[in-house]
């Protein structure tokens, strides 16, 4: 089946209804998306489908023929928001942050605190208390700010 | 304000003033950029936000976790568990093909079938005796995990029931018993003007790391060698030594990327490493065996829930004259670690508050549930929970300002705790009072809002650092550090779960032996490599391994004199430098008795928080916590304030949302979509401020931080909803019991 993956063409083989995140995680080695429930209510393993953050543990493989999928690898450790979230503490265990900084990568643009809180809500960090998450996020976009100016 | 920086009083010993880091709501951005280089002030790494040395890795989703780990013809395992409370099983049938399954159970253990901790009580794999719901008993391995799942369905085990016990009062047995005596409780109650009585019950908690439990075993070097999610690594070679029958350096445990633990990657990783070493040796495969959510919840260990009664003595002025206290733990259905987290409950049972005549009486019982273990706190948040809302309920009786009470009684520099020990220059409880009533605004709030639907409470707590009593001395921990060309090398058991043990350790190193930061490395947690540094438990591992490689890199400076680790090496070889716990001069402890020096040192926390009732829904929404934390020094203000603001949240869970259902001695909510833990719409924001009052015998002055700030969530909460006029003594505080205490009100 074929789909792109981080800007990729790929045909992947693997059964239609094999959950996205296996298929991520073994037939394409990615092992940056995680599992925390299984049953979409983590956001651990949050990938991003067509421009939208996904449960990759409630999507069927067949669901993302002719699509374009977006992990943690496809960022290539070059978006602000990984060195923000470095630098702010907003990663600890780390187990939340892949999902976490992909549901943060599909925030509208200049969010407020409430509309952070609200796009983000999907996600759950057992470890921060989301403060230190929600100061990466600002500072990666005033970051964006900043280089655009 | 005080918001003189972290960094200021590095230097400062002993009787440094108060220094103080703020951390302010996340609206404001904060401090200078912290990726200044590393390398032009190579001797200033403490105080300082230094990059965490992971955080790459993790942010890149690099980082291997145990799930994403494979190795050449690894199986994947399955246990097979009990669906009673409590009985005997009479039958096993498998009725499945066979073919390519590696099938075990108790008959198969190699060593003794038990989970070695304190005491040898929990079997690894049940033999005939079942005590409680999702005990193991049948372990299956196969490549395919399709065929597992199929497996599991044909696989009949019929029991002989027997009545459970849920109602720890009526339990059987009693795993410890500690009393704890100063002073005539007697005398104390007759002295009073008032005599406050109450009951406080708190429920189960579930750790609920993101990251289940997860191990791999490899069957290697005649031994076994297992990869995995945990806390202690030489917790599990200890019992995999006995399970096994296999001499030291035939085990190895390797830690692998942890996602998250607050204590439920203490002893529960022993199990779960046993089930698949078993397999694998059986096998002759590696085995990976991760559970998935449901299971992790229905099987692993929870907080202890309990019963704490209270009987407390005062004068119309507001001084205490007599604190009786009962406590009672539910342990579950083996002892696991129940006596330490009873012990550490009874200890902080008072509160941070003096009084002359205490009577501590605790129990944890066995019940026919399973096993309940290690959560941040570990005892602590329970009797702290009953000590604050007793508090407050004795400020109601006594129609006091609450603040005023808590200043009469709390401890200052020189009182004497309840275990007879004499408290040193740093307590600090005076002050993180003082700087939370006043950072939050907590009076004018409190007048401001009376009538309304908001409310506003405070609680005042203390945690001590490290294990308590004797228990730093017998652990007798080792910690190393290795001369390398550029630097140096920690090797520690000590693991990083996401608190920032790697990048605070190595701060710690840097500055005491003159190096830059980055030319630290840390060693995985492999306990083929690292001596045993005692667990990742207890807030000790800045504490007291932090202060032992802060020797080790003294004695390595001194060696080095002007000389360069290169040069070092090239002229006298390898050189690493071991040392072991040497607690402070004249520490007393005795067990017997439980008189002396609980703790070496303990943080002091004071929490402001802020609440909203729904009038319609009767839920109670928190909107602003304030939380003032004492912790002697800082290492990294960031890695701190995200453990206070992590353990708040996990508090605010603790004192609102999360309950564990328990039917029939089973979880009946074994699932996220209903057990309730804070999401970033349950969370409000947190103002955290550090104070430092810098501990003699710390690295650089530290305390310990990680489990402290789990303490003052609850009570704070339900202080609040007190000034609400609702008469709320139980957690978690759904909108069932609010509406209860409406009820009640009405």
């Amino acid at each position: 089946m074929r789909f792109t993956l981080n800007g990729k063409n790929r045909d992947v083989r693997a059964a239609p209804m094999k959950r996205l995140l296996d298929v991520l995680r073994e037939e394409c080695g990615l092992t940056g998306t995680k599992e925390g429930c299984g049953e979409g209510e983590c956001g651990a393993c949050t990938v991003i489908v067509d421009g939208q953050p996904v449960n990759s543990c409630l999507v069927p493989f067949a669901q993302v023929r002719g699509s374009a999928v977006t992990t943690i690898e496809g960022l290539r450790d070059r978006h602000p928001l990984q060195e923000a979230f470095v630098v702010e503490g907003g990663a600890q265990c780390g187990i939340c942050t892949p999902g976490m900084i992909l549901a943060a990568v599909a925030l509208p643009r200049g969010a407020s605190l409430d509309e952070i809180r609200t796009g983000l809500a999907g996600n759950i960090c057992r470890c921060t208390g989301y403060t230190a998450i929600y100061r990466a996020v600002e500072r990666a976009t005033s970051a964006k700010r900043r280089r655009k100016r | 304000m005080p918001a003189q920086t972290v960094g200021a009083n590095r230097k400062s010993r002993g009787q440094a003033p108060l220094g103080a880091c703020t951390r302010s709501s996340p609206r404001k951005s904060r401090g200078p950029a912290l990726r200044a280089s590393t390398r032009r002030r190579p001797s200033g790494a403490v105080g300082r936000n230094v990059p965490r040395k992971e955080g790459r890795e993790k942010v890149t989703g690099r980082a291997l976790y145990v799930d994403d780990l494979t190795f050449p013809g690894m199986l994947h395992g399955k246990t097979i568990r009990s669906t009673i409370p409590r009985g005997e099983i009479t039958r096993i049938r498998l009725d499945f093909d066979r073919d390519g399954f590696t099938v075990a159970d108790y008959r198969d253990v190699p060593g003794r079938n038990t989970i070695a901790l304190i005491e040898l009580d929990q079997p690894c794999l049940a033999e005939r005796e079942i005590r409680h719901f999702a005990e193991p008993i049948v372990l299956l391995a196969h490549a395919d995990r399709e065929k597992l799942i199929a497996a599991e369905s044909r696989i009949t085990i019929d029991y002989r029931s027997l009545d459970p016990v849920f109602d720890p009062e009526l339990s059987d047995l009693c795993f410890k018993e500690i009393d704890i005596t100063r002073g005539d409780v007697a005398r104390g109650l007759a002295e009073a003007d008032v005599v406050v009585e109450g009951q406080y019950r708190v429920g189960l908690q579930e750790q609920l790391y993101i990251e289940p439990n997860g191990v791999i075993a490899v069957p290697e070097n005649g031994g076994i060698t297992v990869y995995g999610s945990l806390q202690c690594p030489y917790y599990v070679h200890r019992a995999l030594r006995v399970l096994l029958d296999l001499p030291e350096d035939r085990v190895r445990v390797v830690q692998t990327e942890t996602g998250g633990g607050f204590g439920g990657k203490e002893e529960y990783p022993s199990m779960i490493a046993g089930h698949a070493a078993i397999l694998a040796l059986k096998a002759r495969r590696p085995v990976k065996l991760v559970y998935d959510r449901v299971e992790d919840m229905v099987a692993t260990t929870k907080r202890h829930p309990g019963v704490i009664r209270h009987s407390t003595g005062v004068t119309r002025d507001g001084r205490l004259t007599a604190i009786d206290i009962d406590v009672l733990f539910d342990g579950g259905a083996y002892m696991t670690l129940s006596p330490v987290v009873l012990s550490r409950g009874v200890i902080h049972a008072t509160g941070p508050y003096r009084c002359d005549n205490v009577r501590i009486h605790g129990r944890v019982v066995r019940t026919h549930t399973p096993p309940n273990g290690a959560f941040r706190g570990f005892g602590a948040p329970q009797t702290q929970f009953a000590a604050e809302v007793q508090m407050e309920r004795i400020a109601e009786a006594l129609g006091m300002d609450p603040v005023r009470l808590r200043e009469t009684n709390a401890f200052r520099p020189g009182d004497t705790t309840a275990t007879g020990q004499k408290l040193g220059r740093d307590c600090s409880a005076i002050p993180v009072l003082r700087e939370a009533v006043k950072r939050s605004g907590f009076r004018a709030k409190r007048r401001a809002w009376r009538g309304s639907d908001r409310g506003i409470g405070l609680a005042l707590f203390f945690h001590g650092s490290g294990f308590t009593g004797g228990g730093e001395v017998k652990l007798a921990s080792k910690a190393s550090l290795e001369l390398t060309e550029s630097g140096a090398r920690i090797l520690v058991a000590s693991t990083e779960i996401g608190q920032g043990t790697r990048t605070m350790h190595a701060q710690i190193v840097a500055d005491a032996l003159g190096i830059p930061y980055d030319d630290v490395e840390v060693a995985v947690a492999d306990t083929a490599r690292v001596p045993d540094s005692g667990p990742t438990v207890a807030s000790r591992t800045c504490m007291v391994v932090g202060k032992i490689l802060q020797r080790c890199a003294a004695e390595i400076r001194q060696k080095l004199g002007k000389m360069s680790p290169r040069e070092y090496l090239a002229a006298h070889g390898p050189l690493v430098v071991t040392k072991e716990y040497a607690g402070p001069d004249g520490l007393y402890w005795d067990d017997e008795t439980y008189r002396g020096d609980a703790y070496g040192a303990y943080g002091w926390g004071c929490n402001v928080v802020e609440v909203e009732r729904d009038p319609v829904t009767f839920e109670i929404r928190p909107t602003r916590v304030t939380t003032v934390q004492e912790i002697g020094k800082a290492i990294h203000p960031t890695l701190a304030s995200g453990q206070i603001e992590g353990g708040t949240a996990q508090g605010l869970g603790y004192a609102l949302l999360e309950e564990v259902a328990m039917r029939d001695g089973r979880m009946a909510n074994a699932q996220l979509t209903n057990y309730l833990v804070p999401t970033t719409r349950d969370t409000p924001d947190i103002d955290v401020a550090i104070l430092e009052s810098p501990y003699e015998h710390g690295p650089f002055g530290a305390k310990g931080v990680g489990e402290m700030p789990i303490d003052g969530p609850a009570p704070a909460v339900v202080n609040a909803i007190r000034s609400l006029g609702l008469d709320v003594r139980a957690i978690p505080a759904t909108p069932e019991r609010i509406l209860e205490a409406t009820g009640a009100k009405a």
